[in-house]
C-alpha cells in the first residue's frame, strides 16, 4: 500500500473507484439484502392474517427530518473537503453528527411512545402489544438504529480526522466512504419509514 | 499496493497467526477446514455404527462421549440427533463453504488475477478469525450439559426456537446460532474482499474475458454469498430473539406438557423461518459446488492439454446457475402446504437449473474428448467430480418434481441425492484443488501413489455409501431416525445399513491416507519445480518460495486467455498467459470472447466496462 496509507483519494486519476470504497458498496448490498429479507418476512407473516395494525409514533417523523438534515450537511462536508475548505468541512461534520444524535434520541422517544401504547418487543400476556406486528416493527427499526449508530461512530472518526487536518482534497477516501454510508442509512430509514407507514394497506 | 511488505521483518505471530498474506490465510482456512472435516466425517461414522448395529454395544462410544451420551456403549437417541445435526453443519458450512471457497478463493484470486494481495488484507485476516471463532463456538456446544443442537442442520422452529422443547434446544442451540452468525460475518468479509479484488485489482491485460474459470466461479460464488447470507442472518436474528427475548416470530399455538400448558408466545409462523432459511439454503448449495466446478474446469483443461470446451458457455452457465439459485428455494418446502401454483413455479425453475448444469458436464466431457490426458491425482479427482455430479444431479430431477417430492421428502433418497451432487462431488473438487495446487501452497509435491489409493477408495466408497440409499428412500425409509428395529417394515434394510456403514468406514480410512500424505509431504515431499503441471495461469509464474506481494518486481502483464494448450502453431503445448503474442496470423484456438487484439493496453481500454464488453462479445456485437 503506497504511501498512501495516510493519503488516499476515493477515486484515482483515471476516475476508478478505490477498492475500499468499492468494498463498502458491496457491504451495503449485503445490508440491503438483510433488510429486504426482513421486510419480505414482514409481508409474508402479515399475509397470514391475525395481524395488528397501529400508527407509527409521531417522533419517527422528527427522526426522518433529522436524517434528511444530516444527509444535507454530509453532502456539504464532502463537497468542501474536495475543495480544501477545511473549516466548513469541520462544521458540517459536527452538524451531521449532532443531527444523527438527535435521530437516535427521537427514535428512543418513539420506542417510549410505543411502550406507552402497550406495544412491546416481546409479548405481554395477550395485550394488543403482544402481537407479532409490534415485534417486527421494533426489530426493523432497532436494527436500522444499530446501523445508524455505526455510522455515527464513523462520522465521529472522520470529524476527529478533519480536526487533525487529515481530511482534504488529497485525502478524501475516509470522508467519501463516510458520505456513502451515511446516505445509505438515511435512505434505508426513508425506505423503512415509508414501508411501515404504508404496511397496513399492503 | 506495492510489495514493500516483503521487506518488513515478520514475527512468528504476524507470519503464521495473525497473517494478512492471502497465501497464509488460505492455508489457515484449509488446515482448519481439514480439522473440521475430520471431526465431521468421524461423527458420521459414529452415528452410522448405530444405524448398522442398533442393539450392539461399542465401548469406544462410551469412551468418547461418556456414560451420559453413550450409556453402555450405545448412543443416546438425543445425542445421535446432535451428531447428525453437527455433522451436517460442519460439512456444509465449515468444510465445504469455508474450507473450500475460503482456501481456494484466498489462494488463487490474487495469484490468478495478478494482484499483490486482496483488496483489504486486514478484512481477509478478520474473515479467517471470525471463522475460527465460529468453529470454536460450534464445537464448544458438544461439551454443554444439555448437548449440542439436535434439530437437524436446518434448525427448523419450534425445536430450535423453544428452549424447553428438548435437551438439544437448550444452550447447544444458542451456541449453534451464535456460531452461524459469526460464520456469516466471516463469509461476508471474505466474499466482499473476493469481489472487490477480482473487479478492481486485475493486472494489466487481464480483462474479464481472460479470467480463468476458477476466478469466474469464485466471483459468482462470492456474489451469491453476499446476496444470500444476510437473509439467513436476518432469519437467525429473529430466531435468537424468539429464544432469548421472548418474541414469537416463529412460535404459535404451542402446548407444552408436564403441567406447563399453552405457550404465551403466539402469533408467529414456523414456515416463515423455512422461507428465510432456504433463501440462503439453496444458493448455499451452489456456494458449495461452484468453486468445485471452477477448480475442475481448470484442472481438466490443464491435464487434458486442451483448451476448455465452451469457455463462454461455462461462464453463462455459472451466471445462469447463480440467478436461478435464488428462484428455487421453495422446492425444499413442497410439503408445507404451499399454493400448488407457486409450487409449480418452483418446480419449473428447479428443472431449468438442470440446463446450465448439464452444459457444464457436457463441456467437461468435450474437453476430455481426444485430449492428451495426464492422469494426475488432481485430474482423477476432477473426473470423479464430473461422475458424482452427474449421478447426483439426475436424482435432482426426481426431487425437483413436486408430486414425486411429496413421497420422497425426508427419506434416504434425499440424503443420497445431496450427498452425491453437492457433498461428495464438492469434496472431489476440493481434493482436486488440493492435489493440483499443493505445490503452489507448500513448494512440494504430494505422493502420487498414495494419492491414487486415496482417490480410488474415496470414489468407490462414495458410491457404495450413497447409491444404496436411493433404494432405501424409494422404499420409504425416513432420514434422521435413530433406530429402525422396532419398525418391521424397514427390517429388510438393516443389512443394507450394515453394508453402507462398512463402506463409510472404508471411506474414512481413505481419508487417513490423505491426511498422512498431506502433512508428511509438507516436510518430506519432493520439491516442486516452478510450474509442475505446465499450466498457463499466472500463479505458476510466481516464485516457489512465498513472498509477501507475490511477485518480485513488476506484476506480469497478461496477453492471452488461460487455455492456450496444444496450439498447432506453437512449439510448446502450453503458452502461459504472460507470454506476448508473437503476431501469428493464424489463430487456431481462441476464446470466443477474446477481442481481436494482442496489445494488452488496448484490451484494457476496450474492456473498461468489463461486463458490457463481455456481453457485447457474446452476442457478436463487437465483431463488425
Amino acid at each position: 500500500m503506497e504511501a498512501a496509507v495516510h493519503m488516499e483519494t476515493h477515486r484515482d486519476k483515471k476516475g476508478k473507484m478505490h477498492p475500499k470504497q468499492f468494498a463498502l458498496m458491496l457491504m451495503i448490498i449485503g445490508m440491503v439484502m438483510l433488510f429486504a429479507g426482513l421486510t419480505s418476512a414482514f409481508i409474508v407473516r402479515k399475509a397470514e392474517g391475525n395481524w395488528f395494525n397501529f400508527e407509527l409514533p409521531a417522533q419517527f417523523v422528527a427522526s426522518t427530518v433529522a436524517v434528511v438534515v444530516s444527509s444535507a450537511t454530509m453532502i456539504l462536508a464532502f463537497y468542501h473537503a474536495k475543495r480544501d475548505n477545511i473549516k466548513i468541512t469541520q462544521i458540517s461534520l459536527a452538524v451531521t453528527f449532532l443531527a444523527g444524535l438527535s435521530f437516535v434520541l427521537f427514535q428512543y422517544e418513539g420506542f417510549m411512545d410505543l411502550a406507552g401504547r402497550g406495544i412491546y418487543f416481546s409479548p405481554d400476556n395477550g395485550s394488543e402489544g403482544g402481537m407479532v406486528s409490534g415485534s417486527f416493527i421494533i426489530a426493523l427499526v432497532a436494527l436500522h438504529l444499530l446501523h445508524l449508530v455505526g455510522g455515527l461512530v464513523f462520522v465521529a472518526i472522520v470529524f476527529i480526522k478533519s480536526l487533525l487536518l487529515k481530511v482534504h482534497k488529497k485525502n478524501t477516501l475516509s470522508i467519501s466512504m463516510c458520505n456513502t454510508y451515511w446516505h445509505f442509512v438515511g435512505i434505508l430509514w426513508m425506505y423503512l419509514y415509508l414501508f411501515l407507514y404504508f404496511a397496513p394497506q399492503l | 499496493m506495492s510489495n514493500d511488505h516483503g521487506h518488513h521483518k515478520e514475527t512468528f505471530i504476524s507470519k503464521y497467526i495473525f497473517s494478512m498474506d492471502h497465501k497464509m490465510i488460505s492455508k489457515q482456512f484449509l488446515i482448519t477446514g481439514i480439522i473440521m472435516g475430520v471431526i465431521g466425517v468421524a461423527m458420521s461414522i459414529l452415528f452410522r455404527l448405530q444405524l448398522a448395529w442398533p442393539d450392539s454395544s461399542f465401548p469406544i462410544l462410551e469412551w468418547l462421549f461418556g456414560e451420559k451420551w453413550a450409556p453402555e456403549g450405545r448412543l443416546d437417541s438425543g445425542f445421535y440427533m446432535g451428531l447428525v445435526t453437527i455433522h451436517g453443519t460442519i460439512m456444509v458450512f465449515y468444510v465445504l463453504t469455508a474450507g473450500l471457497s475460503g482456501t481456494f478463493s484466498n489462494l488463487l484470486i490474487p495469484l490468478q488475477v495478478g494482484a499483490r494481495d486482496m483488496a483489504s488484507p486486514f478484512m481477509n485476516m478478520l474473515s479467517y478469525w471470525f471463522f475460527f471463532l465460529s468453529s470454536v463456538v460450534l464445537m464448544s456446544s458438544m461439551f454443554v450439559e444439555t448437548g449440542p443442537a439436535s434439530g437437524g442442520w436446518t434448525v427448523y422452529p419450534p425445536l430450535s426456537a423453544l428452549e424447553k422443547a428438548m435437551p438439544g434446544s437448550g444452550l447447544g442451540m444458542t451456541l449453534w446460532l451464535t456460531a452461524i452468525i459469526l460464520f456469516i460475518v466471516s463469509a461476508l468479509l471474505g466474499g466482499i474482499n473476493y469481489i472487490a479484488t477480482v473487479l478492481n485489482m486485475r493486472t494489466k491485460g487481464m480483462s474479464m474475458n481472460r479470467l480463468p474459470l476458477t476466478i469466474w466461479a469464485f466471483l459468482l460464488t462470492a456474489i451469491l454469498g453476499l446476496l444470500s447470507f444476510p437473509v439467513l442472518l436476518g432469519g437467525g436474528l429473529l430466531l435468537m430473539f424468539d429464544r432469548l427475548a421472548g418474541t414469537s416470530f416463529y412460535l404459535s399455538d404451542i402446548f407444552l406438557g408436564g403441567g406447563v400448558g399453552a405457550l404465551e408466545q403466539t402469533g408467529g409462523s414456523p414456515i416463515l423461518f423455512q422461507h428465510l432459511f432456504w433463501f440462503l439454503g439453496h444458493p448455499e448449495v451452489y456456494i458449495i459446488i461452484m468453486p468445485a466446478l471452477g477448480i475442475t474446469s481448470e484442472v481438466i483443461a490443464v491435464n487434458a492439454r486442451k483448451p476448455i470446451f465452451g469457455y463462454t458457455a461455462m461462464i453463462i452457465s455459472l451466471m445462469g446457475i447463480s440467478v436461478l439459485s435464488f428462484l428455487v428455494w421453495g422446492h425444499h418446502m413442497f410439503i408445507t402446504g404451499m399454493n400448488p401454483l407457486l409450487g409449480t413455479v418452483f418446480l419449473i425453475m428447479t428443472l431449468i437449473i438442470a440446463v446450465p448444469s448439464a452444459v457444464k458436464t457436457f463441456n467437461y466431457l468435450a474437453t476430455l474428448w481426444r485430449g492428451s490426458i495426464r492422469f494426475t491425482n488432481g485430474m482423477m479427482f476432477a473426473i470423479g467430480l464430473v461422475s458424482l455430479f452427474i449421478t447426483g444431479g439426475l436424482t435432482g430431477l426426481f426431487l425437483g418434481n413436486a408430486a414425486l417430492d411429496i413421497t420422497l421428502h425426508d427419506t434416504y433418497f434425499v440424503v443420497a441425492h445431496f450427498h452425491l451432487v453437492m457433498g461428495s462431488s464438492a469434496i472431489m473438487g476440493m481434493m482436486a484443488g488440493i492435489y493440483h495446487w499443493y505445490p503452489r501452497m507448500f513448494g512440494r509435491m504430494m505422493n502420487k501413489t498414495l494419492g491414487y489409493i486415496h482417490f480410488w477408495l474415496t470414489f468407490v466408497s462414495a458410491y457404495l455409501v450413497f447409491f444404496p440409499m436411493h433404494f432405501q428412500g424409494l422404499a420409504g425409509v425416513p432420514r434422521r431416525y435413530y433406530s429402525f428395529n422396532i419398525l418391521p417394515e424397514f427390517a429388510p434394510w438393516l443389512d443394507v445399513n450394515v453394508f453402507i456403514t462398512l463402506a463409510a468406514i472404508l471411506g474414512g480410512v481413505a481419508q487417513i491416507i490423505f491426511l498422512y500424505n498431506f502433512f508428511s509431504s509438507i516436510f518430506v515431499g519432493e520439491k516442486s519445480v516452478q510450474n509442475p503441471w505446465e499450466a498457463n495461469t499466472l500463479e505458476w509464474t510466481a516464485p516457489v518460495e512465498h513472498i509477501h506481494g507475490n511477485w518480485e518486481g513488476e506484476i506480469p502483464t497478461v496477453y492471452r486467455w488461460p487455455y492456450d494448450y496444444s496450439r498447432p502453431d506453437a512449439d510448446s503445448d502450453f503458452i502461459p498467459q504472460n507470454v506476448p503474442d508473437t503476431g501469428s496470423s493464424e489463430e487456431v484456438y481462441v476464446s470466443p470472447t477474446k477481442p481481436d487484439t494482442s496489445d494488452a493496453k488496448e484490451v484494457e481500454e476496450k474492456d473498461n466496462v468489463m461486463l458490457f464488453a463481455l456481453i457485447k462479445n457474446w452476442f457478436g456485437l463487437g465483431r463488425a
